[in-house]
C-alpha cells in the first residue's frame, strides 16, 4: 500500500497544498517525508549528516527533560503542575492508560451529569421540578418520573457495560509484561509501572509499551525493524536505527544499568512521524530524530531483542495523542430531527399560552361565580391563568415524546447490529465481517449522494500479476497448447520444471513455455533475463525460498514472473547480480543502475556479463522508450499493436529494451556518470542529463502487460450504484493514464464517456470566472448566482484531474505565495490594510473558484483526481450532499473522517482506515449491500419510525387541549394519570420499536435488484418538514376524532344499568382505550413486514394495556394506595357496558378508515418506486433468474491508454549502490513479497 | 495524522497474538433473525383487500346503527327543569336565600306510559365538575375508611380540610357542594289525593364504589362516634353521619354521597337519583297520566347560570335515550359504503397503468 501512496512526488515545493486549507495534514505529511528523502543522495550521506549534527537544534521547543535510570530526577518539585488547589501531579504520565470513564463512585453522579446535558433529559428535568410546584402541578409527579428514570436508566445500562468493557481492555492492556531495568537488572514489569527514564528490554513480536529511544538492538548497527499497522496502517516493516554511540555502548545489560543520558526533546505531540531532540551523555551532545523512536502500538519485527529509554508514556505518547479526535458525527435525520422538536416546543408553548389566556377569561366570566370552586385563594383571574400556562406545559408536555431519543438509539444499535451479523458482509477468506463501529449513523446510509474511493486496496487488491506479454512482436499471454492452438479450457501451466518457481503464478500460454524451454527465439530468453536483470529488487532467502522486496508491486510481479518462467534472480551485492538462468547461476557485474525516477518514467541497469560483453537493459513507459528507440527496429509496429490490445484489457504496460555498450563507450560515460554523481548542486538534473546521453538507441525486446487485479465485483458494484444516482470519485494519485485505465477497469468510464482533464476543466473555470466578473461576479454578494450548467446537458462525462491540476485549479499554489508574502512585516497603517484587502479579495476569488469547480464536477457522473479530504470537504461544503469516504489506508484516515460517513476496508493487517471510520468490511463489494439494503432499510424504518412517533404523541396529548373547552380551560387531563405514565412507556412503544428494527419494504434481493429505489432517501422525501407537519396533522385529526366521538356518545348517556351516566373515569377510559387501539392499529397499517413478533407486539400492547388498567382499577391495589389508584371499578363497570365499546369501536374505525383509503388512493393513483416493487413481488420472485448485462467491451484503437507499471517512487537503487542493508546475516522476514517500502532508503540515508 | 486509539483493536488487531484461537471464527450465526429473513406476511393495500373492507364496515355499520337509532327512540324519557329563573316558575320563590326550607311543587303529564324499570336522575347544566381543582379536591383515603387520614385529611381537601380546627368529613370542595334538593313525585290520580311513587334510595351506585371504594371509618356501632372528633362539611346542614336513617345508607357509604363523588365528564351531567322499580308485568311502572314534582330546594345554580333538572327515563340493553350513537353509526357505514363504491371506480380507472414494465431498473 505504501508504494501506491496518492500523492504526488513530481510536485515542486510551490504546488503542495497549504496546510491551513487542509483541516488534517496527513497527505501532506506524506509529502514532506518523500521530499525530504528523495534529496538526500548517497554520496552526500556523510556530510549531511555532519551538517545535520552541527545544525543547532530547536532549543526553545525542547522542554520536555528525560534522564535516564534516575526516577528520582522526574520527581523533582519544578516538574509538577497544579492541577487542583494543592494537588500536585508530575507532568510525567506514567504508562497505565485510562480510557474509561467511570468508576465505582463517580458513575452514577458522571453519568446522571452527562444525560442532563442533553437539552431533552433536562427539559423533563424542569418539567419534574415544575411538577414539585403545587400551584402548578397538573400530573402527578410519576407521570414525568418514571417515563424519565426508564430512559436514563437505558441509557446508563449501556454506558455502564461500554465502560465496564473499557475498564476491562484497560486492566488486560496496563498488564501486560516488559523487561525494565530495576537495580541494575532486567526485571519483569508491568507496563503500568513502566516510567520515564526507564531503560526497557523488548523482545521479537512485542508491542512497544511506551514512546522510547532506541538504544541498541541485537542487530548490526543497531537496526530494528517494527511493524507500524498500528499507528498508520502500513504492513511493511520500518527501519529504526540507534545512534552509532549507543549502539556501541550499550549492548549489556550492565552498561545499559549504568547508562545515565540526558535528553532533552520536545514536549509531547501527535505528530506520528516528528521528533526533535538531543542526547547528553559522555559531554557530547548527539542529535535525535523520529528514526530513533520507537512508538508505542509499533510491534517489534525480525530483531530478536532491543534495548529502549522510555521517553513518553501513558497520555504522552503519540498514539494516545492522536486518540480522541474523532469527529463526533450526526446524520441529517439528527438535526431535521432537532428543529422537529424544537418546532414542537413552540407549538407546545402557544399552546399553553392560548389555554392560559382561555382560562383567564373563563375564571373572569364563569368561574368567579361558581360558588362549588371556592379555593381559598383571592387570586386574580389573570394570575390564574399565568398559573395554568404552566399547568399546561405540564400536561401538555409528552408533544415533545420523551422517549424519542433513547428509541433512536435502541433503533440504531439494532441497526448496526444486524450489519455487524450480515453473512452476505462477511468475508471468510480473512474471517472478517463487517462492522459499524458508530451506531449513530445508519439511517444515513441510505441518502448517500457521494462516493469518494481511494482506488489502491480499495477497488483494487493491489496484488500485480503478470499476464501477458509481447516478445519479439509476438503476443503471449492467451489460451493456448504448446503447438499454438487456442482453448477455451485449457489447464495452468505446470511450472514444476523449474525449482525456483513459487507456484502461485497462473499462467495459460503453454507455447511461451515452448519457446522458453526450446529457446528457437533467443529474445523470448533474453525479455525474462531483462526482467530478472533489471529491477531494484531485494532479495531474501529462507530455507532455499525466495523472498523478493520490491519498491513497487508492479516490479515485483515482473521479477517474480521471471523467475516462473526460469530466470530466478538469485542475489545481489552492491556490485553483482546473480540469475538462475534455466538452471544455471550466473553472476553479472552491476556497473550502473539507472534508477527509477516519474520524470524519467524508465530505469536502465548496465551489466557486465561473464564474457565480459557490457550490455545497457532498460524497462520503462511507452511513451518515453519508444523515443530512444533505434531508428532499426522491426517490431516496433507490432509491439505498438500490442500495446494497444493491451491497453484495452486495462492491463498495465511497459515496455523492455537493450543494448549493448562498447567497452570505450562505456568508460567515457562512466566517467560523466561518477562526475554527475558528486555533483553538489543540481545532482538530479546533471544525473538525468548523464542517463540519457546512454538511453539512447535501444533495441526493442518487447512489452509485459500487468494487471492490476481489482477485487472482486467492484464493476458490478460500481454500476449498481451509479443506478442509484450516487456518484463515484475515485481518488487516486495515480498518473493520469493510469487513472484512466483503472476507470476503464471498473466501468467507471466507458466508450462513450467524454472524458476531461485538468486543462479542460481549468480553461472552463477560467471563462467561468471571467462572465462572473463581467457580471459583478464575486464582489457583488447579492447579486442572484448564476446557476448555468458547464456543460451542454445529456451525455455522459467525466473529470481526471491529476494532484497539480487540482492545485491549479483550486487555487492552492497562490496562497500559498500570498502566505510568503505575509511573512514580511507590513510597515504601515495603509500597508497593512491593503494587504488584507487583498487577502480578503483573494479568498473571494478562491472560494468562488471552489464553488465553480464543484459545480462543474458536480455535473460529471465520474471525478478521478487526488488529494483526498479537500475535495470530499469541498463537496460537502459546497453541495450540502452526504458524502461517504471508503479506503482501507493511513492516507486515506483523512477523508474518512472529512466525510460524513466512512468506510475502513478491514481484513488487511493496516488498522488505522478502520479504527476511524464509522463502518468497516473487507470487500469494496459489500458497500452496495451496506447502502442499497442496510441503508435503504435504515432509511426507510427511521422516517417511518419519527413519522409515526410524532403522530402517536400528538393523537395522544392533544386530546387534553380538546377536552379543555369543556372543563374550563383548567388543565384537567383527559386521561388517568397512570396511562399518562404508561402510555409511551408500555402501551405504544415496543410495536415501533419493532417496526424501526424489523420493516422492510422490500426483501433485500429486490432492492439490490432495483438500485432506483435508493434515490428516495437522496432526496429526503420520506422525512421532512412537510411529512412531519403531515404527520402532525395525523395526529390533531385522529386527537380530534377521539376525543369527539367519545364527547358526543358522553353527552347524554347512561350506563345499561342505569348507573353512573357519563363520569369523567368512564370517559377517561372510553378515549384512553380508543387511543390505544388505534395507535396500535394504526402501526400496523404501518408495518410493511410483518412477522410473529410484530403482531405479537401490537396484540401484546393492546392485551397489555388492558391488563395493567384492569390491575390498577382492582379493589386490591386501591385498598392498598386508595390516594394513588383512584380509578377503582372503572375499567369494570365502564367496559362492561355496549354502548362504550360501540363508541370505541366506532372511533378507531373513524380514524383508521381514512388512512386506509388514502393509503390506498396514492398506491393506486401516484405509485412509489417501492409500491410496484411490492405489488409485483411475486412476480418478480418468480424470475429469480436475473442476471447483469455482460457489458460488452468494444473500444476503438483509437483510444489507447499507455499505463506505465511502474508506481511512482523511487527504487532502491541508492541503498544497492551504498550496501548499507545487504547485510550477512538477516532474520527471517515473514512478510511482503511485492510489497516494497522506501523505508529502506530512508533508513540508509539517515 | 489523527486516530482514535482504541485499545480493544489493539488487542485483536495485532498479528503477533499467537494463531491459536483459529477454531473460532467471527463468522456470523446464520440465523433467520440476524439475517432479516424471519418468515414475514408483507400485506399491501391492494383492491382486493381494501374495497371489501369498506363493504363490509357499511354493511356491518349501518345495520348497527339503525338498531342503535331504533333502541334509543324507543326510551321514554321526560325532562323537567326546575331551576326557577323564570318568573313564571314555581320554583322562582326559591332563588331568594331567604325562604328556607324552601318547597315548590311542579305539575306535569306523561303522555306515554313507562314500562320496566323507571330511573329517576337530576341533571345539572353548566357546572363545572371536572374543573381540575374541583376534580382533586378529595381525599381518598379518607373515603376509604383510613381513620387516619380521617383525622387529617390530604391537603388536597384546602380549603375544606378544617374547620374550626376538626378535620372535614368528607373534606373536598366536591363533597361540600353535594347536591341536597329533595325530589319527590306523585302520581295525580282522579282522586285530588295525589299517590306518593316508591322511590328506591338504595342500588344506584356501582357496586365497587360502594363496597370497595367508600367505607366507613372503622370503630364502634355508633356512626356517631366513628367519625368522632370531625365536623360537617361547610355547606352541609347535618354531619355525614345522618344523611339516612339506613345504616346500610349512611355516612361514607350513602348512595347518593357516592354518585356525587363520582365526578362527571361534562359541564352539562346527570345522575341517578332514585328508582322506580317496575312492580308487576302487567302495570305499567309509571302510567300515562299528571303527575307532580315536589322539590326541596336547597341547590343555588342560579349564581353561575346553571339549570336544574329532574328526568325519568326508562332504559334499553344500551343505556339511555342516546341519538348520537345511531345517527354516527349510519353515517360512517354509508361514507364507507360510498367511499367503497368511489375506490372501486378510481381503481378500476387506474388499474392497468400500473404495469412493473415502469418499474426503473
Amino acid at each position: 500500500m505504501s508504494t501506491e501512496r496518492d500523492s504526488e512526488t513530481t510536485f515542486d515545493e510551490d504546488s503542495q497544498p497549504n496546510d491551513e486549507v487542509v483541516p488534517y495534514s496527513d497527505d501532506e505529511t506524506e509529502d514532506e517525508l518523500d521530499d525530504q528523502g528523495s534529496t538526500v543522495e548517497p554520496e552526500q550521506n556523510r556530510i549531511n549528516r555532519e551538517a545535520e549534527e552541527n545544525r543547532e537544534p530547536f532549543r526553545k521547543e525542547c522542554t520536555w527533560q528525560v534522564k535516564a535510570n534516575d526516577r528520582k530526577y522526574h520527581e523533582q518539585p519544578h516538574f509538577m503542575n497544579t492541577k487542583f488547589f494543592c494537588i500536585k501531579e508530575s507532568k510525567y504520565a506514567n504508562n497505565a492508560i485510562k480510557t474509561y470513564k467511570y468508576n465505582a463512585f463517580t458513575f452514577i453522579p458522571m453519568n446522571l451529569f452527562e444525560q442532563f446535558k442533553r437539552a431533552a433529559n433536562l427539559y423533563f428535568l424542569i418539567l419534574l421540578i415544575l411538577q414539585a410546584i403545587p400551584q402548578i402541578s397538573t400530573l402527578a409527579w410519576y407521570t414525568t418520573l418514571v417515563p424519565l428514570l426508564l430512559v436514563l436508566g437505558v441509557t446508563a445500562i449501556k454506558d455502564l457495560v461500554d465502560d465496564v468493557a473499557r475498564h476491562k481492555m484497560d486492566k488486560e492492556i496496563n498488564n501486560r509484561t516488559c523487561e525494565v531495568i530495576k537495580d541494575g537488572r532486567f526485571k519483569v514489569a508491568k507496563w503500568k509501572d513502566i516510567q520515564v527514564g526507564d531503560v526497557i528490554r523488548l523482545k521479537k513480536n512485542d508491542f512497544v509499551p511506551a514512546d522510547i529511544l532506541l538504544l541498541s538492538s541485537s542487530e548490526p548497527n543497531s537496526l530494528c525493524y517494527v511493524e507500524t499497522a498500528e499507528l498508520d496502517g502500513e504492513t511493511n516493516l520500518k527501519f529504526k536505527m540507534s545512534l552509532e554511540i549507543t549502539d556501541q555502548y550499550l549492548q549489556r545489560e550492565d552498561t545499559l544499568a549504568t547508562f545515565d543520558g540526558f535528553i532533552e526533546c520536545e514536549e509531547p505531540n501527535n505528530r506520528l512521524d516528528k521528533f526533535t531532540g538531543t542526547l547528553f551523555w559522555r559531554n557530547t551532545s548527539f542529535p535525535l530524530d523520529a528514526d530513533k523512536i520507537l512508538l508505542r502500538g509499533c510491534v517489534i519485527r525480525n530483531t530478536d531483542f532491543c534495548h529502549g529509554l522510555v521517553i513518553f508514556a501513558g497520555a504522552d505518547t503519540k498514539i494516545m495523542k492522536n486518540s480522541g479526535k474523532t469527529r463526533f458525527k450526526r446524520t441529517k435525520i439528527d438535526y431535521l430531527m432537532n428543529y422537529m422538536v424544537y418546532t414542537i416546543f413552540v407549538v407546545l408553548t402557544l399552546l399553553s399560552a392560548g389555554l392560559a389566556i382561555g382560562h383567564a377569561y373563563w375564571e373572569a366570566q364563569v368561574g368567579n361565580y361558581s360558588w362549588y370552586l371556592y379555593d381559598g385563594e383571592d387570586d386574580t383571574p389573570s394570575y390564574r391563568g399565568f398559573l395554568n400556562f404552566w399547568g399546561y406545559i405540564i400536561v401538555l408536555n409528552t408533544m415533545v415524546p420523551i422517549s424519542l431519543y433513547v428509541s433512536v438509539e435502541v433503533i440504531r444499535l439494532g441497526q448496526s447490529h444486524f450489519i455487524n451479523w450480515d453473512l452476505q458482509m462477511y468475508y471468510a477468506e480473512k474471517d472478517t465481517p463487517a462492522k459499524a463501529r458508530t451506531t449513530t449513523l445508519n439511517e444515513q446510509l441510505g441518502q448517500i449522494h457521494y462516493i469518494f474511493s481511494d482506488k489502491t486496496g480499495t477497488l483494487t487488491q493491489n496484488i500485480m500479476t503478470f499476464k501477458k506479454c509481447c516478445i519479439n512482436g509476438q503476443i503471449y499471454g492467451d489460451h493456448r497448447d504448446a503447438s499454438q492452438h487456442n482453448h477455451n479450457k485449457i489447464e495452468q501451466v505446470d511450472f514444476s520444471w523449474n525449482t525456483y518457481a513459487d507456484g502461485k503464478l497462473a499462467f495459460y500460454d503453454h507455447y511461451l513455455i515452448e519457446q522458453i524451454q526450446s529457446g528457437k527465439e533467443p529474445e523470448v530468453r533474453q525479455f525474462f533475463f531483462l526482467l530478472a536483470v533489471c529491477h531494484t529488487v531485494m532479495v531474501d532467502r529462507t530455507d532455499g525460498q525466495l523472498n523478493y522486496q520490491a519498491a513497487s508491486p508492479d516490479e515485483g510481479a515482473l521479477v517474480n514472473a521471471a523467475r516462473n518462467f526460469g530466470f530466478a534472480f538469485l542475489a545481489r551485492t552492491q556490485n553483482t547480480i546473480t540469475i538462475s538462468e534455466l538452471g544455471t547461476e550466473r553472476t553479472y557485474n552491476v556497473l550502473a543502475i539507472l534508477d527509477f525516477n516519474s520524470d524519467r518514467k524508465r530505469m536502465s541497469i548496465i551489466v557486465r556479463t561473464p564474457e565480459g560483453n557490457i550490455k545497457l537493459y532498460c524497462k520503462g513507459a511507452d511513451t518515453v522508450i519508444y523515443e530512444r528507440l533505434h531508428r532499426m527496429n522491426p517490431t516496433k509496429q507490432e509491439t505498438q499493436d500490442a500495446l494497444d490490445i493491451f491497453a484495452n484489457e486495462t492491463l498495465r504496460t511497459l515496455c523492455l529494451c537493450y543494448k549493448e555498450i562498447e567497452e570505450k563507450q562505456f568508460a567515457e560515460w562512466n566517467k560523466k556518470f561518477m562526475a554527475a554523481s558528486v555533483a553538489s548542486t543540481n545532482r538530479d538534473e546533471a544525473l538525468d542529463k548523464v542517463y540519457e546521453e546512454i538511453e539512447k538507441d535501444l533495441i526493442l525486446l518487447g512489452a509485459t502487460a500487468i494487471e492490476d487485479k481489482l477485487q472482486d465485483g467492484v464493476p458490478e458494484t460500481i454500476s449498481k450504484l451509479a443506478k442509484a444516482d450516487i456518484k463515484i470519485w475515485v481518488l487516486t494519485g495515480d498518473k493520469k493514464e493510469t487513472a484512466e485505465n483503472i476507470g476503464f477497469a471498473c466501468e467507471l468510464l466507458t466508450e462513450d464517456t467524454t472524458i476531461c482533464y485538468g486543462e479542460d476543466i481549468n480553461s472552463l473555470l477560467h471563462a467561468r470566472m471571467e462572465n462572473q466578473r463581467n457580471r459583478g461576479g464575486v464582489y457583488a454578494k447579492f447579486a442572484p448566482p448564476v446557476q448555468e450548467p458547464f456543460f451542454p446537458p445529456g451525455g455522459n462525462r467525466a473529470l481526471i484531474i491529476t494532484g497539480s491540476w487540482l492545485n491549479e485549479i483550486l487555487l492552492e499554489k497562490k496562497t500559498k505565495r500570498s502566505k510568503i508574502l505575509k511573512l514580511k512585516f507590513p510597515r504601515t497603517e495603509e500597508e497593512r490594510r491593503m494587504r488584507t484587502q487583498s487577502k480578503r479579495r483573494l479568498e473571494a476569488k478562491k472560494e468562488q473558484r471552489q464553488k465553480n469547480f464543484v459545480g462543474l464536477a458536480c455535473e460529471c457522473s465520474t471525478v478521478i483526481c487526488c488529494h483526498k479530504a479537500i475535495v470530499v470537504d469541498l463537496v460537502k461544503r459546497y453541495k450540502k450532499a452526504i458524502t461517504l469516504a471508503i479506503g482501507d489506508g493511513a492516507n486515506d484516515v483523512n477523508m474518512i473522517k472529512t466525510a460524513h460517513i466512512g468506510v475502513g476496508i478491514s481484513g488487511q493487517e493496516g488498522m488505522q482506515a478502520v479504527m476511524s471510520s464509522d463502518y468497516s468490511f473487507a470487500q469494496f463489494r459489500y458497500l452496495q449491500r451496506l447502502l442499497l439494503v442496510h441503508g435503504w432499510w435504515s432509511y426507510i424504518r427511521m422516517c417511518k419510525f419519527l413519522r409515526y412517533f410524532f403522530y402517536k404523541n400528538f393523537a395522544f396529548t392533544l386530546v387534553h387541549f380538546w377536552y379543555s373547552f369543556f372543563n374550563g380551560y383548567s388543565a384537567q387531563t383527559a386521561y388517568e394519570d397512570w396511562f399518562i405514565t404508561l402510555y409511551n412507556v408500555l402501551y405504544s412503544s415496543l410495536p415501533v420499536l419493532l417496526m424501526g428494527l424489523l420493516d422492510q419494504d422490500v426483501s433485500d434481493k429486490l432492492s439490490l435488484r432495483f438500485p432506483g429505489l435508493y434515490i428516495v432517501g437522496q432526496r429526503d422525501l420520506l422525512f421532512n418538514y412537510k411529512r412531519f407537519f403531515v404527520s402532525l396533522l395525523h395526529g390533531v385529526l385522529t386527537s380530534m376524532i377521539l376525543f369527539f366521538i367519545p364527547l358526543g356518545a358522553y353527552l347524554q348517556t347512561v350506563g345499561q344499568d342505569g348507573e353512573a351516566p357519563s363520569d369523567y373515569q368512564s370517559f377517561a377510559v372510553t378515549i384512553a382505550s380508543a387511543l390505544v387501539i388505534t395507535v396500535n392499529f394504526q402501526i400496523g397499517l404501518d408495518t410493511s413486514y410483518w412477522t410473529f413478533v410484530n403482531a405479537f407486539s401490537i396484540f401484546g400492547s393492546i392485551a397489555l394495556y388492558f391488563g395493567i388498567m384492569f390491575d390498577i382499577h382492582s379493589a386490591g391495589i386501591h385498598v392498598l394506595f386508595p390516594s394513588t389508584f383512584q380509578f377503582t371499578g372503572t375499567a369494570s363497570n365502564a367496559l362492561r357496558q355496549p354502548y362504550i365499546w360501540l363508541t370505541i369501536i366506532l372511533t378507531v374505525a373513524v380514524c383508521l378508515l381514512p388512512v386506509v383509503a388514502i393509503r390506498f388512493l396514492s398506491m393506486t393513483i401516484w405509485p412509489s418506486e417501492s409500491d410496484k416493487i411490492q405489488k409485483h413481488r411475486k412476480r418478480l420472485k418468480a424470475e429469480e433468474q436475473w442476471q447483469r448485462r455482460q457489458q460488452v467491451f468494444c473500444r476503438g484503437v483509437s483510444s489507447r491508454r499507455s499505463a506505465y507499471a511502474f508506481s511512482h517512487q523511487r527504487g532502491y537503487a541508492d541503498l544497492i549502490s551504498s550496501g548499507r542493508s545487504i547485510r550477512k546475516k538477516r532474520s527471517p522476514l515473514d512478510a511482503i513479497v511485492a510489497d516494497g517500502t522506501a523505508e529502506y532508503r530512508r533508513t540508509g540515508d539517515s | 495524522m489523527a486516530m482514535n486509539y482504541n485499545a480493544k483493536d489493539e488487542v485483536d488487531g495485532g498479528p503477533p497474538c499467537a494463531p491459536g484461537g483459529t477454531a473460532k471464527t467471527r463468522r456470523p450465526d446464520n440465523t433467520a433473525f440476524k439475517q432479516q429473513r424471519l418468515p414475514a406476511w408483507q400485506p399491501i393495500l391492494t383492491a382486493g383487500t381494501v374495497l371489501p373492507i369498506f363493504f363490509i364496515i357499511g354493511l356491518i355499520f349501518i345495520p348497527i346503527g339503525i338498531g342503535i337509532f331504533v333502541t334509543s327512540n324507543n326510551i321514554r324519557e321526560i325532562e323537567i327543569d326546575y331551576t326557577g329563573t323564570e318568573p313564571s316558575s314555581p320554583c322562582n320563590k326559591c332563588l331568594s336565600p331567604d325562604v328556607t326550607p324552601c318547597i315548590c311543587t311542579i305539575n306535569f303529564t306523561l303522555e306515554k306510559s313507562f314500562e320496566g324499570n323507571v330511573f329517576m336522575y337530576y341533571g345539572l347544566s353548566n357546572f363545572y365538575q371536572n374543573h381540575r381543582r374541583y376534580v382533586k379536591s378529595r381525599d381518598d383515603s379518607q373515603l376509604n375508611g383510613d381513620s387516619s387520614a380521617l383525622l387529617n385529611p390530604s391537603k388536597e381537601c384546602e380549603p375544606y380540610r378544617r374547620n374550626e380546627d376538626k378535620p372535614i368529613a368528607p373534606c373536598g370542595a366536591i363533597a361540600n357542594s353535594m347536591f341536597n334538593d329533595t325530589l319527590e313525585l306523585f302520581l295525580i290520580g282522579n282522586d285530588s289525593y295525589p299517590v306518593p311513587i316508591t322511590l328506591k334510595k338504595k342500588g344506584i351506585a356501582w357496586w365497587t364504589d360502594k363496597n370497595v371504594k367508600f367505607r366507613n371509618p372503622p370503630g364502634g356501632d355508633n356512626l356517631e362516634e366513628r367519625f368522632k372528633g370531625t365536623t360537617k362539611p361547610v355547606n352541609w346542614l347535618n354531619p355525614v353521619y345522618v344523611l339516612d336513617s339506613d345504616p346500610d345508607n349512611n355516612g361514607f357509604i350513602n348512595e347518593d354521597f357516592i354518585v356525587w363523588m363520582r365526578t362527571a365528564a361534562l359541564p352539562t351531567f346527570r345522575k341517578l337519583y332514585r328508582l322506580i322499580e317496575r312492580k308487576s308485568d302487567l302495570h305499567p311502572t309509571l302510567p300515562a297520566g299528571r303527575y307532580s314534582l315536589n322539590i326541596t330546594y336547597n341547590y343555588p345554580v342560579h349564581y353561575f347560570d346553571g339549570r336544574k333538572r329532574m328526568i325519568l327515563s326508562t332504559i334499553s340493553w344500551m343505556g339511555g335515550k342516546n341519538p348520537f350513537l345511531g345517527i354516527a353509526y349510519i353515517a360512517v357505514g354509508s361514507i364507507s359504503f360510498l367511499l367503497g363504491v368511489v375506490l372501486l371506480v378510481i381503481n378500476h380507472k387506474y388499474r392497468n397503468s400500473s404495469n412493473t414494465a415502469d418499474i426503473t431498473i
